[in-house]
């Protein structure tokens, strides 16, 4: 096991983040306090409340969500489409490193950096509404494996891009609107019949579900469900990267 | 003598149906400069690439100080460095920390004492903290040695390893590279600049179209396949070599002033002075002369063009 290579690959991966960490860092925290401005005290005061949760309270899960989601994707993908678009990849892959052991050190460092951001954004939540969290490991599980998930989904895309618009199109194309009509502003149950059905084959449906349950104990689906949906995406995207090494395609000629 | 890089049977078709390497047999020996010459598109990046690890061969065998570079890559590959053709770096970072970086790669543990002396001997010491994008050319491509030689590699690729660098620098990389192959370290280069091989090899080895068509001691090569000009400066111009001396091989400088001979060196009878006598006969005089070797580059350009 090459741990220095992991540690090297880990390290040079959060010191990329840290030298822009106003852009890294501010500009999510700016959005999300933008979102509870808007969602939360302008129209927030207006709305009833949904299965016992303030307007305001019920939305700091989806939104948490949201940013992990999108920025576990745009980290990892740009952490290692950037090496393979100015040509730096060479090292790593003339480095005695196994596949598995570089996938651990770009995957770790982006999911490093959507924890750390989810926890500031819930930080800055609490400026605005008060609320408290009913099971904190469960909170924190589904941050993690959320965070584990999306960045390998977001590697993925970061080996498949082989433009700067190919980078962005599925975050913008296919994974906002995913996280939107997630339930990330509101619940399921407040759909219509045929949309309530339509939802449950949005993946991110059982995301927020099970990490809003972990706030409030109140959920869409069951929360062994969204467990199960959650880890079910995390092997998916295991395999896709296993037969991404295994065949070498975009990385070895 | 003992290979340190051992290829065998080595072919590459890429996915264009483009077959790169046509079956190519190649020992490296331990402690030498090994340069490896060939035209554009020749082989020589893709036969590097794969002993390196980034491209993928499609049939033959490698081994790198013993070790098989796919069954034991780990050990093949800490055993080599390599600095590419092209000048990528992560613009951003500074020197230190993308060589902490390629060290820590490669699966060392940190020894800034090392670096020191790598950055010292590539007098990059006082750029250490500078962000790469803020360098020249040539202390992008010092940097990129740098890298390389980080983790202490036995192995060092250099593929065209002075492209672009101006005259006094490359004399400096050559001193360097001789200094790392008297510390040890095994080099193979690719080079467009014959200079280079003349200067530096050990042995050369020419790849054409896939296909290694020559390896061979520098020293023989030159020796083997040397011509040998003799250039003779004239007393008085000539208008036309004289009718009785057009069956040698003699041409006249357009001014009128050198008659000049080419000859086999290796040749038995190399005509000289039969040459000097006949030329004595036709009243040609002649205030100074002097021989030359024809260069690696000649050599080179034949060799390909004979295929």
């Amino acid at each position: 096991m090459n741990t220095y290579g992991i540690g090297a690959i880990y390290r040079f991966e959060l010191a990329r983040w840290f030298r822009t960490l106003v852009q890294s860092l501010l500009s999510p925290v700016i959005s999300t306090s933008l979102y509870f401005v808007v969602f939360g005290a302008a129209i927030g005061s207006r709305m009833a409340e949904i299965e016992g949760v303030s307007y305001g309270a019920f939305i700091v899960p989806g939104l948490i969500m949201l940013s992990v989601l999108t920025e576990s994707i745009s980290n990892a993908s740009f952490g290692i489409y950037m090496p393979r678009y100015s040509g730096t990849i060479y090292e790593v892959l003339s480095a005695p490193i196994s596949a598995m052991e570089i996938v651990i050190g770009y995957v770790g460092a982006a999911a490093t950096k959507s924890i750390m951001l989810g926890l500031v954004i819930l930080a800055t939540a609490r400026l605005f509404v008060p609320f408290s969290i009913e099971h904190p490991l469960w909170m924190v599980s589904f941050l993690v494996l959320t965070s584990l998930t999306f960045s390998l989904f977001g590697f993925i895309i970061g080996l498949w891009a082989s433009g700067w618009e190919k980078l962005q199109i599925v975050p913008i194309m296919i994974v906002t609107p995913l996280a939107f009509l997630g339930g990330s502003f509101y619940s399921i149950g407040m759909l219509p019949e045929f949309w309530q059905k339509v939802a449950l084959f949005n993946p991110v449906v059982y995301l927020i579900s099970g990490f809003r349950w972990s706030f409030y104990g109140v959920s869409d689906v069951a929360v062994g469900v969204s467990l199960g949906m959650t880890l079910l995406f995390l092997t998916l995207c295991l395999i896709v990267i296993w037969w991404i090494f295994k065949t070498g395609y975009r990385l070895k000629a | 003598m003992q290979s340190i890089i051992s290829v065998q049977n080595l072919v590459k078709t890429y996915a264009s149906g483009f077959q790169a390497l046509k079956g190519v047999d190649l020992e490296i020996r331990r402690g030498e400069i090994f340069a490896l010459l060939g035209p554009n598109g020749a082989g020589k990046t893709t036969l590097i690439s794969i002993i390196c690890g980034i491209v993928n061969a499609t049939s033959g065998s490698v081994t790198a100080d013993g070790h098989d570079i796919r069954k034991e890559f780990r050990a093949a590959r800490s055993k080599i460095g390599l600095v590419p053709q092209e000048l990528t770096s992560d613009a951003f970072e500074s020197v230190w920390r993308t060589m902490t970086f390629s060290r820590g790669l490669f699966g060392k543990p940190p020894n800034p004492a090392h670096l020191e002396k790598v950055l010292k001997d590539l007098s990059l010491w006082d750029k250490k903290d500078s962000p790469i994008l803020s360098l020249s050319g040539g202390m992008k491509r010092r940097v990129m040695i740098a890298k390389a030689l980080s983790h202490e590699p036995q192995i060092l690729f250099l593929d065209e390893p002075t492209a672009g660098v101006d005259v006094e620098l490359r004399r400096d990389m050559w001193d360097m590279v001789r200094s790392l192959r008297d510390s040890g370290v095994t080099i193979i280069l690719t080079t467009h600049y014959i200079e280079e091989a003349e200067e530096m090899a050990d042995r050369i080895g020419v790849i054409s179209k896939g296909e290694i068509i020559l390896v061979e001691e520098k020293n023989t090569l030159m020796r083997k396949l040397g011509r040998k000009q003799l250039t003779l400066h004239l007393q008085a111009p000539l208008q036309q070599i004289p009718t009785q001396l057009a069956n040698r091989q003699l041409e006249l400088s357009p001014d009128g002033t050198q008659l000049i001979y080419t000859f086999d060196a290796q040749a038995d009878a190399t005509g000289i002075a039969s040459l000097l006598r006949q030329l004595n006969e036709h009243g040609i005089d002649f205030k100074d002369l002097h021989t030359s070797e024809s260069s690696l580059e000649e050599i080179f350009v034949s060799l390909v063009h004979q295929r």
